[in-house]
């Protein structure tokens, strides 16, 4: 004999944020998964597409007219240099795009978790399910770019696997605070103005070409951004360079994750207990 | 007043449809001006200057400035998306999202007229963020000879040949699932990147070069280049890049009339 | 002593300085199938989610099974079936999918829900749409689908917010059909409509709201006898020539009520009035007998329509 709803409704009865949390976001998880099993998949799978035709476009094309780049750690290849920032950004871009275009479908459109939040769900369940969704996304992507990185010659230690923890950090920081302020939009115009943000943040990363073409003072703007972040990130800990560099890097994620799940669940509960 | 001019209003229904969207644009104006100035800049900045300190440092390209290379593809590939949004949103929302084409199929405006009415409205806008564009490039100091100024009805033509294409393929599509993925991922990701627009095409293995045959975006390129520096381009080359895009333009057209009439008059 | 599975006093919600629920109390007992009735903007939606657990209450106290949704919400929404004003299904997935994850998110089994789906697509008239995506169904059998979907946790209490607005009188008919089938089964409905047609169908006993308060509270039948009388009669006189009718016809009945197309004249028998009038000389344009509704216990009370 199960049990019943309610019977499961009382287990976490009396334990810390029991009015926020059921302990089953994994059912948030499962039903992305069905959705994405029935249709989504070509969008997941072809976001994966991007940072490779990056990689092949810019790093064998423009790599030919650039040769090689000196780092910190010597000469490298173009294709090289550029490689993890790809990975990067594309991190960012799938958790992004789960976090808040999804999200805001969900929220303000299908009202899919009005639904979730009627049942004996809590709040922290459905931004903790939403948002192992999206870092599983970045995981998959991460995964499959260091591959290819791999396949490419790009990658020639070990160290190179830490691209995919270090992706999934940068993931995690991005989808957890992209469900925030998706979480505060109240229109698709409001949205896009958070788009309009993310190509110069992009473009200015330094994915492409080493920081020190900017002034000073750019540099420093640049450096407070995510996005370099996540790129420094990335590159430490593909170069096996364990300094206290990436350890800021590393702490500037954390904070960036529980901000993020912290306005997160405050607005979901909020919105949805006014 | 209230008698309608049946005559006129089928002789001039493009008119009225291009009319309908252009007005509908110009309530994002502010929006689309800011794009068409942001975008030149943010690309110019970042890859022109970024990326080319290094190129140039190097050996160079084409014996031209990084930024000179670059800017008749940037200026194509913006007239590119910008016009393929604009005939692709507006077809969606006509047959999908608004339904709107069938009540103009009320009136007595034909399913040929709204196609080619989308289509011009398109290239008006684009035609705007083409001179800003254009601007900006001067202004970066990314335009060498005299001629570069045709270098924007070179960049209106690819816009003229995707836009064409796209109403077609728009027209096309009953469930738009994904369509913008796809557009978006396997079309024109795909096309900027390797259309020869940050490095020759010739530098790529043959088999690669066959897509930017078929891109407008390296032809329109081609001419750029052609305008805007030394690029030397023979006079067959030339006829084949302008026989490319209007051929694109003529069959996209063409299928777009068939596509909106089987759907709208059925 | 209180044996009410809900239990409501003082209920009070405010936004901002606009009170939506004003001080409203009210009891439901097991098996019972209350009702609220009013106009839109009477607060019907706003008690609704504060008896979810999905709205906190600016004051009063409120207990469902004896718990404080304030402090059980989970708990509380463990217990309930919730459909919506609007429907709120998962429109990616399948008809079929839509109850299964839904039971999941109350954490029951696989296993359980998967024994649960045929009886509950049954029941929705929807085992020929099973596998069909939500999108492509018609008004009606999204309703169905919510209504069965909020089963799959075997609740206490279903709660039906303006259930068939919106829907066809086929539609109607079929979900009305549906929800006496759980009535009989001794499910206990808290139902809102503006539809006095609906309310009389479908509750034992209701309350009729208007901005935020209770202005009466009875079973369909008591509420008419109380509030109106046994029969109406209906008539027009074209719009320019009702409100000179008004004044010659007042005398003749108990209550009357003008609305912008036509007079309503109350009496025990509607048929007599209505030769009274005729031995007048007076020959409305149109006239029509009727019993009382709750429509006519609203306008009665407010002294305005249900449904502008
Ligand atoms: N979230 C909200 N914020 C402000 N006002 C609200 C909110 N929800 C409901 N109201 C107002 O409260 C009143 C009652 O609404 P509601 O409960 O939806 O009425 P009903 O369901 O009876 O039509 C309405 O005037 C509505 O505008
Ligand atoms: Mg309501």
């Amino acid at each position: 004999m199960s049990s019943t709803a309610v019977e499961l409704s009382e287990r976490r009865l009396g334990q810390f944020g029991d009015k926020y949390f059921a302990g089953r976001p994994q059912q948030v998880l499962l039903r992305n998964w069905i959705s994405f099993k029935s249709s989504a998949w070509i969008a997941v799978v072809s976001g994966f597409l991007e940072p490779v035709l990056y990689l092949l476009s810019f790093g064998y094309g423009v790599g030919a007219l650039v040769g090689n780049i000196s780092t910190t750690t010597g000469q490298v290849s173009y294709a090289a240099f550029i490689a993890p920032g790809l990975l990067a950004s594309s991190a960012m871009n799938g958790a992004l795009l789960d976090s808040t275009w999804n999200v805001f479908f969900k929220l303000n459109e299908s009202r899919l978790y009005n639904a979730m939040l009627a049942t004996s769900l809590g709040p922290l369940d459905v931004a903790l399910g939403e948002i192992a969704w999206a870092l599983m996304r970045g995981g998959a992507y991460a995964t499959a770019f260091t591959i290819i990185m791999s396949a490419l010659g790009l990658i020639t230690t070990w160290w190179g696997i830490l691209a995919i923890p270090a992706a999934i950090i940068v993931a995690f920081g991005f989808a957890s605070f992209g469900m925030a302020i998706t979480s505060y939009m109240k229109s698709h115009h409001q949205m896009n103005f958070f788009y309009i943000f993310l190509l110069p943040m992009f473009l200015f990363s330094g994915a492409f070409y080493p920081l020190t073409v900017f002034p000073g003072w750019g540099q420093a703007i640049i450096k407070a951004l995510p996005l370099r972040q996540g790129i420094e990130l990335v590159t430490r800990a593909m170069a096996g360079e364990f300094s206290v560099h990436l350890l800021v890097n590393v702490t500037y994620f954390l904070v960036m994750i529980c901000v993020g799940l912290f306005f997160t669940t405050k607005r979901l509960n909020a919105l949805f207990m006014k | 007043m209230s008698t309608i001019n049946i005559r006129k209003v089928s002789r001039f229904g493009t008119l009225h449809v291009a009319e309908a969207r252009i007005r509908n644009m110009a309530k994002w104006a502010g929006i689309i001006f800011f794009a068409a100035v942001i975008n030149p800049t943010l690309y110019l900045v970042s890859i022109g200057i970024g990326v080319g300190s290094l190129i140039d440092a190097n050996k160079g390209v084409d014996g031209v400035s990084y930024l000179t290379f670059l800017a008749p593809a940037l200026l194509a590939s913006a007239a590119i998306q910008g016009s393929s949004d604009e005939v692709i949103f507006p077809t969606m929302a006509g047959f999908k999202w608004e339904r709107t084409f069938f009540g103009m199929r009320s009136t007595p405006i034909t399913a040929r007229q709204i196609s080619l009415g989308l289509f011009i409205a398109a290239m008006v806008r684009t035609s705007v963020s083409v001179v800003i564009y254009w601007i900006a490039l001067y202004y970066f100091g990314a335009l060498e000879s005299s001629t570069a100024w045709l270098a924007m009805p070179a960049a209106l033509f690819a816009g003229a040949a995707m836009a064409a294409v796209m109403l077609a393929l728009a027209g096309k599509i009953e469930k738009e699932d994904f369509f913008f993925t796809i557009v978006g991922r396997f079309i024109m990701i795909p096309m900027f990147l390797f259309s020869g627009t940050f490095y020759p095409l010739s530098q790529m293995p043959i088999f690669l070069q066959f897509f930017g045959w078929l891109s407008p975006l390296w032809h329109a390129t081609e001419i750029g280049r052609y305008l805007t520096y030394d690029y030397p381009v023979s006079g067959p080359a030339l006829f084949m890049h302008f026989f490319v895009l209007s051929a694109m333009i003529f069959i996209g057209l063409t299928a777009s009339f068939r596509i909106f009439a089987a759907r709208l008059e059925k | 002593m209180t044996k009410s599975l809900i239990h409501a006093r003082g209920l009070t919600k405010t936004y901002g300085d606009f009170v939506a629920v004003d001080g409203i109390d009210f009891d439901v007992a097991k098996g019972e199938s209350f009702g609220f009735l009013g106009p839109n903007g009477a607060g019907k939606s706003t008690t609704m989610r504060i008896i979810g657990a999905t709205s906190v209450r600016t004051s009063g106290t409120l207990t469902i099974l004896g718990k404080d949704p304030e402090v059980n919400g989970p708990q509380i929404r463990a217990h309930l079936g919730v459909v919506p004003q609007q429907d709120n299904l998962d429109v990616e997935l399948t008809v079929s999918e839509n109850i299964f994850i839904y039971g999941r998110y109350f954490g029951l089994s696989s296993s359980f829900i998967n024994k649960k789906i045929p009886e509950l697509l049954e029941f929705a008239q929807l085992e020929e749409k099973k596998d069909t995506k939500v999108q492509a169904l018609s008004g009606g059998m999204k309703r169905r689908l919510t209504i069965a979907r909020s089963l799959v946790s075997e609740p206490d209490i279903l709660m039906l917010d303006e259930p068939t607005t919106g829907l066809d009188p086929q539609a109607r008919h079929i979900l009305w059909d549906r929800l006496f089938r759980l009535k009989e089964q001794g499910v206990t409905l808290l139902i809102t409509t503006h539809y006095m047609d609906e309310a009389e169908q479908l509750c034992d006993r209701l309350i009729v709201m208007d901005k935020g308060k209770i202005m009466a509270e009875n079973s369909p039948a008591q509420l008419i006898k109380d509030y109106s009388t046994k029969e109406v009669l209906e008539v027009r006189f074209g719009s320019d020539k009702n409100h000179e009718m008004v004044e010659i016809l007042r005398p003749l009945a108990e209550r009357i009520e003008v609305l912008p197309d036509r007079i309503l004249l109350y009496a025990e028998d509607g048929e007599h009035l209505l030769e009274q009038i005729a031995a007048k000389g007076i020959h409305p344009n149109t006239s029509l007998v009727r019993r009382s509704s709750l429509e006519d216990v609203f306008l009665r009370l407010t002294g305005r329509s249900l449904v502008e």
